[in-house]
């Protein structure tokens, strides 16, 4: 009788397959309570905060046409948006011309972690499982999952307009924020469904996000590189969709509604993807491999090669092809020049650069950057190792835990400079064949390589928070993330010196616009030497964790 | 006998605290040289974490710790080179076979013995081809079982360590271990399977709350307790509860039931015959009834010595 009485319900509900999608998404967002707020209110406070140094910053039309013509360059253009916006360089402009491309780059990154975490992460630790054993339909837990990046975008959108609306600034009008947040909630969304057909392919949360930040890598280098030229490129990129809704000059909506099509036809196909697999499996069938272990194998940094490479090649092949996209522009960087005579002017002040090196050390510190973002990434890993409970049976054997945190060390330091070596010479080769000066070869990948002792104090902060704070590890990101906003945005806005000397990426000289002094160089290197003795000793004397 | 043996394990007064949880509280265990020893408790009782301390992965707040004479802390890498772990839960690198990880974990620990590996990979009926996402729970766990045993370690420390093997295997884990013992091997076997722990284990701890209450071999254990007796008798039996040692005395469709204190035991036979025994079956106190003298309160109502009710409340 009992259980009649509670089957009847459900069954009388009969059940589509998107049964219980509700409750999941109710599940999920109170699982997101906390996450949620703080990035919106993260990406609200940035923009807030940049539209309000505006004005002081730009205080009369004189200052603004001085702006619109420092980022006119190719290096300004490729790494703010389409020239269109300086026409008229408003407030409302500088916010869709500099902001709009960087802050959508945030929203993305945070759908794309939304959206793989509700669903390859639940199928990957088989909660999934449980889940859909329960009265749930077959596409619920995918359309819960969007729910959460659909209201996260929302939410952006609606902060953003508020936010900016309100503020009352000159040329920031209502209609016009309704218009930016829509924006930001376009690519975001865009991503979203990115996110959700690479969940259906890959079987492991890591590359369905790893994909689905490719493809985010992919369309800000369309739009840079599309920006630069005949704009053709940056019709393929969501972000450059964006961008050319020219918000505050011209609001123009339709872009967006390119992009939701598109989105709309993305989502169509994850759909499907998704009947054709089992649940926890992806696409790919996973093959087997060998019985027997190869020696290099059993040794702490043959193991930590195996687990690494992956990781370490996508970064170096993707850094090529990024660096060879911008060499591929710098040829146009030095026609420019004739073009513009106020840009003379401008390169004057950075002491007798030409435009090609300025817009070379600029490219460096966005390589460098994503260079350390791959640091950070591989530092950790000894972490993700421990609360992932294998270190616990390998620091069961005679292996120490010096040896076994220096394997991954090992990688991380080697494999960042590996990193910025295939960036330098990818920018190099085709700025070579680019310009036709052979000579930017060897000074290119100089350059980049120039930030490996940058790289191995990032390197540093993350092992010694290892060693000291490992449930705070995340912390580490703030140095990629400094380096980030003081060393490229601090290009566009003006930060307080102290901060800027914080970050270790703003003691390297930028090269090939200035000089190489090696005495930085050196500081660099012996503190991130220390930073690794401090989070090893403190490594050896604590807990291992298994949470 | 045992204590005049050298210690393998001898742990005094070992306290750990995570946070304001006290997860030991002065443990002691002593586990003598080539003994088989079982390690007994709830989930929680405190188990792996004093496996954890021995191998060096938790530093314990007080008391001592000694492993093969020496300190599992300070002498971790050493004392590794002679001992093998098997956890729990065994968590393998997604992108690495089983194969890798029992080859991997055993050279790592000083010593592969590829003969040995090849036959317990076979015995246990092992896929080494298989990435580890594809392992299920207990094919990781047999992956680590293999890894452990395949070289030359004189101290096994296992903790539950075949949660998720099937009966067939359990039968071929417990061959295994036999033969660890035989060749003259110490074992800490930290077990829920009681039964498991009846058939392998010379001596047995039983933890609870961070503290071992009762150690001993079984069968000083079992002489605290008493035997269960069961019997068909033609006539109905007269005066059995008014025997001295007879408890929980039931009779149901002709069959009666009652747990009997050991030196009462031939009394209440006698009793029996004289009734004219059609069927009768005694046994002695399992195991189960033993934890479940230690931890009646903990698993609800369940009365101390074991019984019918007992059975209820499983």
């Amino acid at each position: 009788m009992s259980t009649l009485a509670t089957t009847a319900p459900a069954a009388r509900r009969g059940g589509s397959t998107l049964t219980g999608t509700g409750t999941l998404l109710r599940f999920a967002l109170r699982r997101d309570r906390v996450r949620l707020p703080v990035w919106v209110a993260a990406l609200t406070l940035g923009t807030a905060a940049t539209a309000n140094s505006f004005h002081g910053l730009y205080p009369d039309a004189k200052a603004r046409a001085t702006a619109a013509e420092s980022v006119s360059s190719p290096a300004g253009l490729a790494m703010t948006g389409p020239e269109r916006y300086l026409a008229d360089y408003t407030y409302g402009a500088m916010l869709g011309h500099q902001m709009l491309g960087f802050t959508a780059v945030m929203v993305a990154l945070l759908s794309v972690l939304t959206l793989t975490r509700h669903t390859r992460t639940e199928e990957e630790t088989g909660r999934a499982e449980l889940v859909r054993s329960a009265a749930v339909g077959r596409h619920a837990p995918l359309a819960s999952a969007l729910g959460v990046a659909v209201v996260a975008n929302l939410a952006v959108a609606a902060a953003f307009t508020l936010v900016l609306g309100g503020q009352g600034l000159a040329g920031v009008g209502w209609g016009g924020s309704v218009l930016y947040g829509a924006a930001h909630a376009a690519v975001g969304l865009f991503l979203a469904a990115v996110a959700a057909v690479t969940a259906q392919v890959t079987a492991h949360s890591r590359g369905a996000s790893g994909l689905a930040f490719a493809v985010l890598g992919l369309a800000y280098l369309l739009r840079a590189v599309g920006d630069v030229g005949s704009g053709a490129l940056s019709w393929l990129s969501p972000i450059g969709w964006a961008q050319r809704t020219y918000v505050y000059a011209e609001d123009r909506w339709w872009p967006l509604l390119l992009s939701l099509a598109v989105t709309a036809a993305v989502l169509a196909l994850a759909v499907l993807l998704s009947t054709r697999r089992d649940v926890g499996a992806g696409l790919r069938q996973s093959r087997g491999g060998p019985a027997r272990a190869a020696t290099a194998l059993t040794r702490p940094l043959g193991l930590a090669w195996r687990l690494h490479r992956g990781l370490l090649l996508g970064f170096a092949v993707a850094l090529f092809v990024l660096g060879a996209a911008y060499g591929g522009v710098l040829g146009d960087a030095e026609e420019m020049v004739g073009d513009v005579a106020a840009l003379e002017e401008a390169l004057a002040r950075l002491g007798g650069a030409s435009v090609a090196e300025s817009f070379a050390s600029m490219v460096m510190i966005i390589l460098a950057v994503i260079a350390a973002i791959y640091v950070v990434l591989a530092a950790l890993r000894p972490r993700a190792e421990e609360s992932g409970r294998r270190a616990e049976p390998l620091l069961s054997t005679a292996l120490s835990r010096s040896r076994w945190v220096g394997g991954h060390l090992t990688v991380a330091l080697a494999g960042g400079t590996l990193v910025l070596l295939a960036a330098g010479l990818g920018f190099g080769l085709t700025g070579a064949s680019a310009t036709g000066d052979g000579a930017l070869v060897g000074e290119l990948v100089g350059a980049a390589l120039a930030y490996a002792p940058a790289l191995w104090v990032t390197a540093g902060v993350a092992v010694l928070l290892y060693g000291w704070l490992p449930q705070a590890v995340t912390l580490a990101w703030t140095v990629p993330l400094l380096a980030f906003v003081v060393g490229y945005l601090g290009q566009l806005l003006q930060f307080p010196d102290w901060l800027t000397r914080l970050s270790p990426f703003s003691h390297v000289p930028r090269l090939p616009a200035e000089s190489l002094t090696w005495t930085p160089l050196l500081v660099l290197t012996l503190l991130a030497a220390v930073l690794v003795a401090l989070g090893l000793a403190g490594f050896r004397r604590r807990d291992l964790l298994t949470n | 006998m045992t204590t005049s043996r050298t210690a393998a394990i001898s742990v005094e007064g070992l306290v750990k605290t995570f946070g304001r949880t006290r997860a030991l509280d002065g443990l002691d265990l002593t586990v003598g040289e080539g003994e088989v020893h079982g390690f007994l408790g709830p989930n929680g009782a405190g188990k792996s974490t004093t496996i954890r301390v021995l191998l060096g992965l938790l530093r314990a707040d007080s008391g001592t710790a000694r492993l093969l004479g020496r300190d599992p802390w300070h002498d971790a890498v050493t004392l590794h080179r002679r001992l093998a772990y098997v956890p729990g839960d065994v968590e393998l690198w997604p992108n690495l076979t089983g194969g890798e990880a029992i080859d991997l974990l055993a050279t790592l620990r000083g010593g592969l013995d590829r003969r040995r590996r090849d036959e317990l990979t076979e015995r246990f009926d092992l896929d080494p081809t298989k990435k580890g996402r594809s392992y299920s729970k207990g094919n990781r766990q047999k992956v680590a079982i293999v890894a452990a045993l395949a070289s030359d370690a004189e101290l096994l420390l296992l903790d539950e360590p075949t949660a998720g093997l099937d009966p067939l295997m359990e039968v071929v884990f417990q061959d295994v271990i036999g033969e660890a013992k035989a060749t003259g091997r110490t074992v800490l076997l930290s077990s829920h399977i009681l039964a498991q722990v009846e058939k392998l284990c010379d001596r047995v701890s039983i933890v609870r709350l961070g503290q071992v209450v009762q150690a001993g071999t079984l069968s000083e254990l079992r002489h605290l307790t008493r035997t269960t007796v069961e019997a068909e008798t033609e006539r109905p039996v007269d005066g059995l509860d008014t025997l001295p040692g007879v408890h929980d005395l039931r009779t149901e469709d002709g069959r009666l039931r009652c747990a009997v204190d050991g030196a009462e035991l031939d009394a209440v036979i006698r009793r029996l015959s004289a009734a004219g025994v059609r069927s009768l079956t005694s046994h002695p106190p399992t195991l189960e009834e033993l934890m479940l003298r230690h931890y009646g309160d903990a698993y609800g109502a369940a009365p101390a010595d074991g019984g019918p009710d007992a059975e209820a409340a499983r």
